[in-house]
């Protein structure tokens, strides 16, 4: 059993249990980011209902001095202020930790466990005699606890009150209310108890350089740098954050100097059918359009998708997933959309699809969208997830290439249609299956009658056999061409050789790294390659060729990922093992080591730990 | 529908446009519909209107959904782009397209399958976004090419060609579009081209969703006696409520109506709609009044044709979004893109 009463500095996680539309996810925020600025590996998970005020929400953080920064479930300490949550609450705390609650009314025995400690603060009594009003009240026991935390954990409170000056400089009164709140909290944890406690923070440098920001307003921000001028989109969460994010960073630098006018137009459509249509009459128009969604919207969009790859339409498609079938668990995280994505839509259909795994990636792999969907006048997918969308996630600082240019592709300007005797919509003309398309309203010989329905290299309508297949091999090629141009996988291996190999995807990523090492400190060495995109490239085949037994870990129930891999590479079903989780929650190291378990038995009886 | 080339054929007597082109330059392909279809007439109708309105063929966009009418882009002006999309589905394209490209003149062709039943919800909330196009239902109340089943404007009591009468009730996309807001309802007659093809010109000027709900009937499954989407029964039933006259902004007003009994309303581009109302107190730009109207006509078992409301002065997508007036794809990348100062500066808030 985890003996958290020894010391633990910068090496722990703790989660707060509150009432959802309280206020909490302000406090929860503050204390991330303070515990950034103290320099520390740091991460938070919200772990939400679908409702807006009401049922019971809680917030992970994870602090780590080796840069782990996964999801971890084992809780040292639990801020408990939700009496409906109390019991599962501080059943989740491990034996030897810390449960915070409110005292101010007497918790019940049912609830107390001798092997955790219990430290009551009376925060609801302390608001009620120094705060006026229910709203200033239940918005300060959120400030409180983050008081009573600064005391305990030994969270640097000159970075806690130099937020809150930054917060609230326009607003002085509630500066005032924040300030007194922290030290009521802060007081109460001084005047009553032991601290810090054996789990502490201590000031670090590791986050020189680093930002902290979530996936869906990287994303955002890549679409304003690749030049997207078209939004369409269809609330849903855990996608809206992305649109939010592109109208804020639009209205910031996109709003003309001189007329005040948009250089964007941004669509809330009327449903996710809507916003595919959207997507595909701009980027037929040359603009670079994109919708963000989840897989709901997927599944809407999908004869759409099927429009734009037959008539080769440019189109990004943004799937931030979620836990599935149907409306599934909206507020939970999966990587159940692989497969939909891969082949969205009826009929012979393949798609580009790119997994990024950070909000960094969300923000490089948005723009690249843009460029391969333009080079390939194809859709493509960019699939992230509600965990790397909508928590914040310390990442390197983002860079930026001014010397970038849009990749147009194949787009004819009026001087080169002049200069044709005739142009053909879906001729390939040079043999890389791309072939020339024209913009609408550019010069009179480059019109062209786009459709879904069936049609010949000249862009005729045709229900002729070999006329019709002539285009789809073409368009199969294509696609398949694309994986050269892809974000190549990222390959981690080890001083020598193994014949053990992990492919994971996405999200999956940073549980596995901490999952990889442990083993390394167990004597097993494995080698980890994560897919970045999709049609794969032959990295991908190589390093499955390369390994005797591949375990592809990844975040839904059907095990997508290993699935695709096989139809889509060489390797035999007897090498790829599977580990999956599909429960909603981001990966955790347990997870992996768990769902390795069985199968590494042997290996690590072998090293004889 | 298969591809037949239509030979270009120029009379040296031909009218000739602004452009210089002649009707002959504003046509498409064959069409492959059945002999006789409406659906034909309002193409010949959209040739002229387009033709008088002196139209680069390149500069028009022709969308459709799926459907017999939804075919006709391709019989057309063969040398503007064109779109045939998906089912119901042409409203979101042509609101990205424009989106995008805000300078190009677009006319979107739909059917009452198209636009009533699976893409009903499309059609109101393009209405409602009042996106900058001329939309065009050719209505026969009847699903063409799957072979003759009801569609959501086919009346109670209509009977099928097998003698089956219709008993839900009817949607009425002109009602449906005065109540949505639209800014230009218009309804006419595809056996009627003087009085469409002025509509039409209209359509094409107004500054929004110019809507035009055309009974065009269907030879094959829904002309017999019974229909009421049939020649016969449109011709008996029409009742023409307003004679639509469009000025062009080049040419010289010089119908002279009798004082009170026309209505002038000068479109977004400068060019003139003149209103001849057949009954005087029918107010064109009074929505409320206008659907009081129409119910009563209805209730009579007519059909009001004309150009029965019309509202210039209303923003269209563009003006709700504020966009800039350039097309978006005209944009170069350093307008677009904020650049590596800005990525650097706007970091330092997410510290």
């Amino acid at each position: 059993m985890d003996q958290p009463s020894a010391s633990r500095i910068n090496d722990f996680a703790l989660k707060v249990a509150t009432v959802n539309g309280t206020g909490s996810a302000s406090a929860n925020g503050l204390l991330l980011q303070a515990l950034f600025r103290m320099g520390i590996p740091v991460s938070g998970k919200n772990v939400f209902p679908s409702n807006i005020q009401g049922l019971p929400t809680w917030y992970e953080i994870r602090v780590n001095k080796d840069g782990y920064t996964a999801r971890s479930p084992e809780f040292q300490l639990i801020v408990a202020m939700n009496p409906e949550s109390y019991a599962r609450d501080i059943e989740e705390v491990v034996s030897g930790g810390w449960v915070i609650y409110d005292s101010s009314k007497e918790l019940d025995d049912e609830f107390r466990r001798d092997d955790v400690t219990f430290i009551g603060l009376p925060l609801a009594q302390m608001c009620v005699e120094h705060f006026q009003g229910a709203r200033a009240r239940i918005l300060m026991k959120n400030i409180m606890y983050v008081g009573a935390l600064a005391a305990l954990l030994e969270i640097d409170m000159d970075i806690v009150k130099g937020m809150l000056e930054e917060k609230f400089s326009h607003k002085k009164h509630l500066m005032d209310a924040n300030y007194q709140a922290i030290d009521l909290g802060y007081n109460y944890v001084q005047e009553h108890y032991e601290h810090p406690l054996p789990i502490r923070l201590e000031k670090m440098d590791a986050n020189r350089d680093k930002v902290m920001i979530h996936g869906n307003a990287a994303a955002a921000l890549g679409c304003v740098y690749a030049g997207a001028t078209v939004g369409a989109w269809y609330p849903i969460t855990p996608s809206t954050s992305l649109m939010d994010g592109f109208t804020e960073y639009c209205k910031r630098f996109r709003v003309d100097p001189d007329t005040g006018k948009h250089n964007f137009c941004i669509i809330q459509a009327e449903d996710e059918l809507a916003a595919a249509g959207m997507v595909i009459g701009a980027s037929w128009m040359g603009a670079r359009a994109f919708t963000p969604t989840s897989g709901p919207g997927i599944s809407l969009m999908s004869e759409f998708i099927g429009l734009a790859y037959y008539a080769e339409v440019p189109s990004v498609f943004f799937d931030v997933q979620r836990t599935g079938p149907s409306t599934g668990m909206p507020t939970r995280t999966q990587q159940g959309d692989i497969m939909l994505c891969a082949y969205a839509s009826h009929g012979d259909t393949k798609h580009i699809v790119l997994f990024p795994g950070d909000p960094r990636e969300c923000f490089e792999f948005a723009v690249a969208a843009f460029d391969l969907t333009e080079r390939f006048q194809t859709p493509v997918f960019v699939v992230s997830d509600l965990d790397i969308g909508m928590n914040d996630w310390v990442i390197p600082k983002l860079e930026w290439d001014d010397s970038y240019r849009p990749d147009r592709g194949k787009v004819l300007s009026a001087e080169q249609i002049e200069e044709l005797e005739r142009f053909y919509r879906y001729l390939d003309v040079d043999g890389d299956h791309i072939a020339a398309r024209t913009l609408p309203g550019v010069h009179p010989k480059g019109s062209y009658f786009t459709r879904g329905s069936g049609h010949d290299k000249y862009g005729r309508y045709t229900e002729d056999s070999d006329a019709y297949m002539e285009v789809m091999d073409r368009l199969l090629e294509k696609v398949e061409s694309a994986a050269d141009h892809v974000p190549a996988p990222e390959v981690h291996r080890g001083e020598e050789a193994s014949s053990i190999g992990i492919v994971s995807i996405g999200g999956c990523h940073w549980a596995v790294l901490e999952a990889r090492d442990d083993l390394a400190t167990r004597g097993i060495q494995v080698d980890y390659l994560r897919v970045r995109g999709f049609p794969f490239n032959q990295t991908v085949d190589d390093f499955l060729a390369e390994h005797d037994k591949v375990f592809v870990i990844e975040q839904n129930r059907d095990e997508q990922l290993r699935k695709l891999l096989l139809m889509e590479t060489a390797c035999s079903k007897e090498t790829l093992y599977s580990v999956t989780y599909s429960g909603g929650q981001p990966l955790s190291k347990g997870h992996v080591l768990d769902g390795l378990a069985p199968y590494l038995e042997e290996a690590l009886m072998g090293v004889g730990s | 529908m298969s591809y037949i080339t239509k030979p270009v054929a120029r009379h040296p007597k031909m009218p000739r446009n602004a452009l210089g082109l002649t009707p002959r330059d504003y046509e498409g392909t064959m069409s492959t519909l059945c002999a006789g279809c409406g659906h034909d007439s309002v193409t010949a109708a959209l040739i002229q209107a387009i033709f008088e309105l002196d139209v680069e063929p390149h500069r028009l966009v022709k969308l459709s959904g799926i459907g017999c009418s939804s075919k006709t882009p391709t019989y057309f002006v063969r040398d503007a782009h064109g779109f045939n999309s998906v089912h119901g589905r042409m409203p979101s394209i042509a609101a990205g397209a424009n989106a995008a490209n805000r300078d190009l003149l677009y006319v979107g062709i739909s059917g009452d399958g198209d636009s009533l039943s699976i893409g009903l919800g499309q059609f109101c909330h393009a209405i409602r976004r009042n996106v900058n196009m001329l939309y065009v239902l050719e209505n026969n109340g009847v699903y063409g090419l799957t072979k003759g089943q009801f569609s959501a404007s086919a009346d109670i009591g209509s009977t099928s060609k097998a003698g089956v009468a219709n008993r839900q009730g009817p949607i009425d996309p002109v009602n449906l579009a005065l109540s949505l807001g639209a800014t230009f309802v218009a309804r006419s007659f595809s056996g009627d081209k003087a009085q469409l093809v002025p509509i039409l010109k209209a359509g094409f000027r107004h500054n929004g969703f110019a809507f035009v709900d055309v009974i065009s009937p269907c030879v094959t499954f829904n002309d017999h006696k019974g229909s009421t989407k049939s020649y016969a029964h449109t011709r008996e039933h029409m009742h023409e409520v307003i004679e639509t006259d469009f000025v062009p902004l080049r040419a010289e007003i010089k119908t002279s109506y009798a004082e009170g009994t026309a209505r002038a309303v000068t479109m977004h581009d400068g060019s003139v709609v003149k209103l001849r109302k057949v009954d005087d107190t029918y107010d064109p730009t009074d929505r409320g009044a206008v659907l009081d109207y129409l119910g009563e006509v209805a209730t009579r078992g007519e059909i009001s044709t004309g150009l029965l409301y019309l509202e210039e002065s209303g923003e269209d997508m563009h003006g709700f979004e504020n966009t800039v007036d350039t097309p978006l794809v005209e944009l170069p990348h350093e307008t677009l893109c904020p650049g590596s100062s800005a990525l650097a500066e706007l970091q330092k808030e997410w510290v």
